[in-house]
């Protein structure tokens, strides 16, 4: 079986894998950070949402072979101390409910007001119409990100 | 109901303390029922049995508080707030109050279960008696030591004052408190000097949902653990005939395919048969893997041929079966006031209307999983599962083992809905590490997930009232449902009590498509159906639709009957404050109301939905809703539960559907089904009426209304009358857009 190199939260692995596996399953099964989740496996949900080289990524649908070299940043580095506004305004709002799609949801709007610090809210819901949340928590992240991006501009 | 209370009770039925060996005081009690005269406190958390008790406080000498809360967390947010009410009264800071989910890797345990909107309600008394029992041997330990009596001490925030003003923090005297005597008397709080219930408090894995810390079942992991995936039937009625798995074992991470049923098969067949298995009794084939991957790979490379052992159904023969039972005279009658026969007979006019619904998939976004490891010692089980004791039920029942030698451990759920109440991802998880002799984790794709469900059946209603002089004189609701919905009680709600001549009846098509509870079981669709009748009942009456509903209220209030669970007052309550903060009849032009007022779950609702029309499609705006369900405990938590039930309630509304053709389910993943998006989402507007009356559970009962408000708005926008959910697919839109 092939070795890949990646470059996650700032540690080097090699990884030995499927040139096809998903870097999702990679992190999940392989790394342990198993705070990137499964969903829907075919880019529909946001679920395994990540950071590749600053953007957001669907880590369901990048294979390992094409995340070699990349800089790759997962819910468990996006800060040391889990105070990124972000994480800061999903606390302050309690935002979760089942939790379960919440560290894709972190992820898209940490990678969108790092680009946009001033969203309107058209944008923002643009921004988040990507990732799905079954709990439909959609009010309390529309207003976490609000939060958050008064906390960055 | 606001002065504080005193009860007395047998509190050795449900409380026991002890000391201890590393420190502090272990306090053990009952939730839901009675432990057993002589069982013994353990001395170290090491040996917290929940057979003996379901619920565990630890008090250290620092004055720290521990609640092993065991009730599993499928969004509720119960792992919060019901130890909330054991803090109020045990009076600490919430800061000193540590929540941990129950290690349930135990001998045995007792009633754990989520769902029904329960939890709090049941709770509400037997945990703050807890929390006061405890308080009070706290204080009259202090008291001990101060030589004075527990009346003379006041007890604060953790701290214990005499009337010299010196203080002994709970900490200081844990260890004495534990060898008293357990009171068998204590005072609840007035509801007004509540400190803690009633606050904004977040939810107690916020830290770690936020940073990806491993939580959920799909996240668990043990030493030397397998993965596997499972090829099910791809139909309903068919079963596995034959298959090649050469392919698959020719992937490198393969490590074996094997084929379990046998075992669910005996239980399905047995006299044991758990109410819980819902589950084909095919054959099915199983791709062991050393990760995820592989085993996702290996069960698309098996070739599979099945063949048919039951009837291949499709939706339009569910649609004839439904229609020809409404159409007949084959019905159980759940309830019978009056003559509605008669009163159609004598009618001015009798309006009858249709309504019809889908068959609804979970989808929780955590898809199906279960961990196992069944050696000769011990059958040790590990996710998420809502029905934990019936799960190690089966599984005793299925492998022939002991129920003592089954552990169930139970993680935060991706998302529950009513799916995790059925165990079959448990059974099978079990029955496969009891052939590999393997820690196995059985993981669901989504395509198996939604296309091998639990559903919410298919249901019809057909709803017929007599008006006779202008006033509704009869009203007679029938059910037409696949397999089986309605229960007893729910021929109690509204509008039984309201109107002279009642009557409802259900009957049911069975079919082999396994159904059962979804958020909201039972009334889910029957709000919408009967909500947007009344609107069309209002509207043939020439009647202001809230006055029609105050007037039918004050009828259940003249005519009072024990049976009737909801209270007429508490549902004008709740209409007359949507219709207050919604602008209820002075919005503007472009703005289309729609009203529901409704009853279940214990609580009560209503809700009204704006909606404007956007290049000529309605959307929803905005939703203002109205909750009396008593005191809120907490809430961020209830404001979370509130909206995720009217937005959820709106996505499936509106857009969801799940098809079947020759027994196939005709979506299996989110580009073939859809589910509400924020882009699609209302702002939600909630009131919550203020008082002192015991709380009830907000998981379910803002969900069924909202279909009815968004119908009836969305008739004020275009003129059609919705019947058919899901909505969107049978607006028309030549009609929309003229
Ligand atoms: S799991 Fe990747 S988008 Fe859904
Ligand atoms: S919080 Fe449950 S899916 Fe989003």
């Amino acid at each position: 079986m092939p070795t890949f190199n990646l470059k996650i939260n700032n540690q080097t692995h090699t990884v030995e894998a499927d040139m096809d596996t998903p870097l999702l399953w990679v992190l999940r099964d392989q790394l342990d950070l198993p705070g990137t989740k499964y969903s829907c496996g075919i880019g529909q949900c946001g679920a395994c949402n990540i950071h590749v080289d600053g953007n957001v990524m669907r880590s369901c649908l990048l294979q390992v072979s094409q995340a070699e070299g990349m800089n790759i940043t997962t819910i468990e580095g996006l800060s040391k101390h889990g105070d990124h506004p972000v994480q800061e305004a999903w606390k302050a709002i309690d935002v979760p409910q089942c939790g379960y799609c919440q560290a894709g949801q972190i992820m898209t709007a940490a990678a969108f007001l790092e680009k946009n610090p001033n969203p309107t809210e058209v944008e923002i819901r643009n921004a988040m119409n990507g990732n799905i949340c079954r709990c439909a928590s959609y009010n309390s992240i529309e207003e976490a990100v609000k939060v958050a991006a008064e906390k960055m501009s | 109901m606001s002065t504080s209370k005193q009860i007395a009770f047998s509190r050795r039925s449900f409380l026991k303390t002890s000391a201890l060996a590393s420190g502090g005081m272990l306090i053990g009690f009952n939730l839901f029922n009675a432990c057993k005269q002589d069982v013994k406190m353990p001395i170290d958390l090491s040996q917290l049995n929940y057979n003996d008790f379901n619920a565990f406080i630890k008090i250290s000498e620092e004055g720290k508080v521990t609640i092993f809360a065991p009730n599993p967390e499928i969004g509720q947010g119960v792992k919060t707030s019901m130890p909330m009410l054991i803090a109020e009264e045990l009076d600490v800071l919430w800061d000193d109050v540590y929540v941990v989910q129950a290690p349930l890797d135990t001998e045995n345990y007792t009633r754990q279960l989520a769902g029904g909107s329960q939890s709090l309600r049941q709770g509400w008394e037997p945990l703050r008696q807890t929390g006061a029992t405890a308080k009070q041997m706290l204080v009259n330990a202090a008291a001990a030591r101060w030589g004075i009596e527990a009346s003379e001490c006041t007890a604060k925030q953790g701290v214990i004052t005499n009337p010299n003003g010196e203080t002994l923090g709970y900490g200081d005297v844990v260890l004495e408190a534990a060898q008293l005597e357990v009171p068998e008397e204590v005072t609840l709080k007035d509801p007004k000097d509540f400190t803690i219930i009633g606050q904004k408090t977040a939810n107690v894995d916020i830290d770690k949902i936020v940073t990806g810390k491993p939580l959920f079942g799909l996240d668990y992991k043990e030493e030397g653990m397998v993965y596997a995936c499972v090829l099910r039937p791809p139909a309903f009625g068919q079963v596995l005939d034959t298959y090649d798995e050469t392919a698959a074992k020719a992937i490198p991470g393969v490590i074996d395919v094997i084929t379990i049923g046998e075992k669910t098969r005996a239980h399905l067949e047995g006299d044991n048969r758990s109410w819980t298995a819902q589950i084909s009794p095919s054959d099915k084939i199983v791709v062991i893997a050393k990760t995820t991957w592989d085993a996702i790979k290996g069960k698309k490379a098996i070739k599979a041929v099945w063949k048919q052992d039951s009837e291949a159904e499709t939706t339009e023969f569910h649609d004839e079966q439904l229609m020809q039972i409404l159409d007949g005279k084959k019905f159980r009658t759940r309830r019978k006031d009056g003559d509605v026969k008669k009163a159609f007979a004598q009618a001015d006019k009798v309006l009858e209307r249709t309504y019809e619904s889908p068959f609804l998939p979970h989808n929780t976004m955590e898809p199906m999983n279960f961990f196992a490891n069944v050696t000769p010692e011990k059958v040790h089980l590990v996710g998420p599962v809502q029905t934990p004791e019936d799960a190690a039920k089966t599984v005793s029942d299925m492998l022939g083992r002991d129920l003592k030698d089954i552990h169930v451990e139970m993680t935060r759920m991706g998302g529950g809905f009513g799916r995790r109440l059925y165990g079959d991802f448990v059974y099978e998880a079990a029955e496969i590490s009891n052939k590999i002799k393997k820690p196995v984790k059985m993981v669901s794709t989504r395509e198996d997930d939604m296309a091998t469900g639990v559903y919410r059946p298919a249901i019809k209603y057909r709803i017929a009232a007599s008006i006779k002089d202008g006033k509704i004189t009869g009203y007679h609701l029938k059910e037409a449902a696949i397999n089986g919905n309605m229960y007893g009680l729910i021929p109690n709600f509204f509008p039984a009590g309201a109107i002279a001549n009642y009557q409802v009846d259900t009957a049911n098509y069975k079919s082999n498509i396994t159904t059962g509870a979804w958020r909201a079981p039972y009334t889910n669709f029957l709000a919408s159906a009967e909500q947007s009748f009344f609107d069309e009942l209002a509207e043939e009456l020439g009647v202001d639709r809230v006055q029609l509903h105050m007037d039918l209220l004050e009828n259940v209030k003249n005519n009072p009957e024990p049976k009737i669970e909801y209270s007429p007052e508490r549902l004008q309550g709740v209409l007359k404050l949507a219709v207050e903060k919604s602008n209820w009849g002075k919005t503007s032009g472009e703005i289309y109301q729609g009203l529901a007022v409704y009853y279940c779950h214990n609580t009560h609702v209503a809700e009204v939905a704006d909606v404007v029309m956007t290049n000529g499609v309605p959307v929803v705006k905005k939703v203002t809703c109205a909750v009396d369900c008593g005191i809120v405990v907490n809430p961020l938590g209830a404001m979370n539960q509130v909206k995720g039930g009217i937005i959820d309630g709106i996505g499936h509304t509106m857009y969801g559907e799940l098809t079947f053709n020759n027994g196939e389910p005709q979506s299996n993943n989110f580009n073939t089904y859809q589910l509400i998006r924020m882009g699609q989402t209302p702002k939600v507007d909630v009131h919550f009426v203020k008082n002192d009356i015991a709380p009830t559970g907000l998981g379910e009962p803002t969900l069924p209304p909202v279909g009815g408000a968004v119908a009836n708005a969305i008739y004020k926008a275009t003129g059609q009358r919705l019947t058919k959910q899901p909505y969107m697919n049978n607006l028309q839109a030549e009609k929309v857009i003229g």
